[in-house]
């Protein structure tokens, strides 16, 4: 009769938490929490072979970046460090005091802006085949940051916000005004053959 | 020992763990949800470049990746430190890529292929030749749109 009466045991849980931690740590360890990332670019399209060669571009509206095979940098004709580019580039992309040797500008009616004077920069970058992969990033990103800090500028000048912050017709704008123009060269050896 | 009982039962209680089953089951389906297995295994050691004006990739499931580094240390007695070409899960040649690139195209969408984009995980100590010789490859397969993968850097 007392056997009866008692109740059925309670499954001890104590060692669930045990269980469960070991499953945590074992997500923990394989867990990448890398988020991918990293400068976006297009390439050109392949060049038909039978295509003319395009206009030539004047001197004045090229920016010259060179990278030789130990990772040096020769702007516009003059070696410098790539901390300088940045201020460099933006100076030559925007222009400010209209000065005879950067860019010329064309005035073109832009929305939001009306007629505004766009300067027709190209920045070209050629490199060597012997140049580090971390110098040639170190050079785009720095040549992007310089697009983007003169964006973000306009962008604060304008409409007092960011210019990722822009809607889609502001951005566009703002983007008509400081085309990111970074043309690459076709490969070829630049300092010296190895 | 009745007694002390008694004399005890006023005082405190102890704290229920009862519960911590369920917080660690609460963290552990955070890690499940969040965690990405690792697709590949690496043969090739590679330490990204550094950039600050990143941006995310869109579309994991639109990303092809191309790795370039040199061997890892297990491999360098055979295959030396030569950076190489790592597709999916083998070492691979220029050649390959453009094979690469259709086969992952086959994979996807007609819709979806204009979007479709290139990761480059390149070690930052490898030369510029190999990764030119890339993205000729790439400009020929009309796989125009790339990435190079980096890391962030803390802004000053």
């Amino acid at each position: 009769m007392a056997r009866k009466k008692r109740p059925i045991p309670e499954i001890n849980a104590g060692s669930m938490a045990d269980i469960a931690f070991l499953l945590l740590i074992f997500f923990l360890v394989t867990t990448t929490m890398d988020v991918d990332s990293g400068l976006s670019r297009m390439l050109p399209p392949p060049v038909p072979e039978n295509q003319e060669p395009p206009p030539p571009i004047k001197d004045r509206n090229v920016f010259v970046v060179l990278v030789n095979k130990d990772n040096r940098l020769l702007v516009e004709g003059e070696p410098m460090k790539v901390k300088q580019l940045r201020e460099k580039a933006k100076e030559f992309i925007a222009n400010p005091r209209n000065t005879e040797t950067l860019p010329e500008k064309k005035e073109t009616d832009i929305k939001l802006f009306g007629k505004y004077p766009v300067s027709k920069q190209v920045i070209s970058l050629q490199n060597d085949r012997g140049t580090a992969y971390g110098t040639y990033i170190a050079v785009q990103n720095e040549l992007v940051a310089a697009y983007n800090e003169l964006r973000n500028e306009l962008a604060q000048q304008k409409f007092g916000k960011n210019f990722d912050e822009l809607n889609k017709e502001q951005s566009d704008a703002v983007k008509e005004i400081y085309p990111q123009r970074i043309s690459e060269a076709e490969p070829k050896n630049v300092g010296g053959q190895q | 020992m009745a007694k002390f009982n008694k004399g005890k039962k006023s005082g405190m209680a102890p704290i229920s763990t009862a519960s911590l089953p369920d917080v660690v089951f609460m963290l552990l389906f955070f890690f499940m949800v969040t965690t990405v297995l690792r697709e590949t295994e690496l043969f090739i050691r590679v330490k990204l470049p550094e950039a600050t004006e990143i941006k995310k990739l869109e579309k994991k499931s639109l990303v092809s990746y191309i790795y370039v580094g040199p061997p890892i240390l297990k491999l360098q007695q055979t295959l030396g430190t030569e950076p190489r070409i790592q597709l999916n899960d083998k070492f691979s040649s220029l050649s390959d890529i453009r094979d690469f690139i259709i086969s992952e195209r086959e994979q996807k969408d007609e819709a979806e292929v204009p979007f479709m984009t290139t990761s480059l995980k390149v070690d930052e100590k490898t030369k510029m030749g190999i990764v030119t010789d890339i993205k000729q490859e790439l400009r020929n397969c009309n796989a125009l749109k790339i990435n190079y993968s980096s890391r962030t850097k803390i802004k000053k």
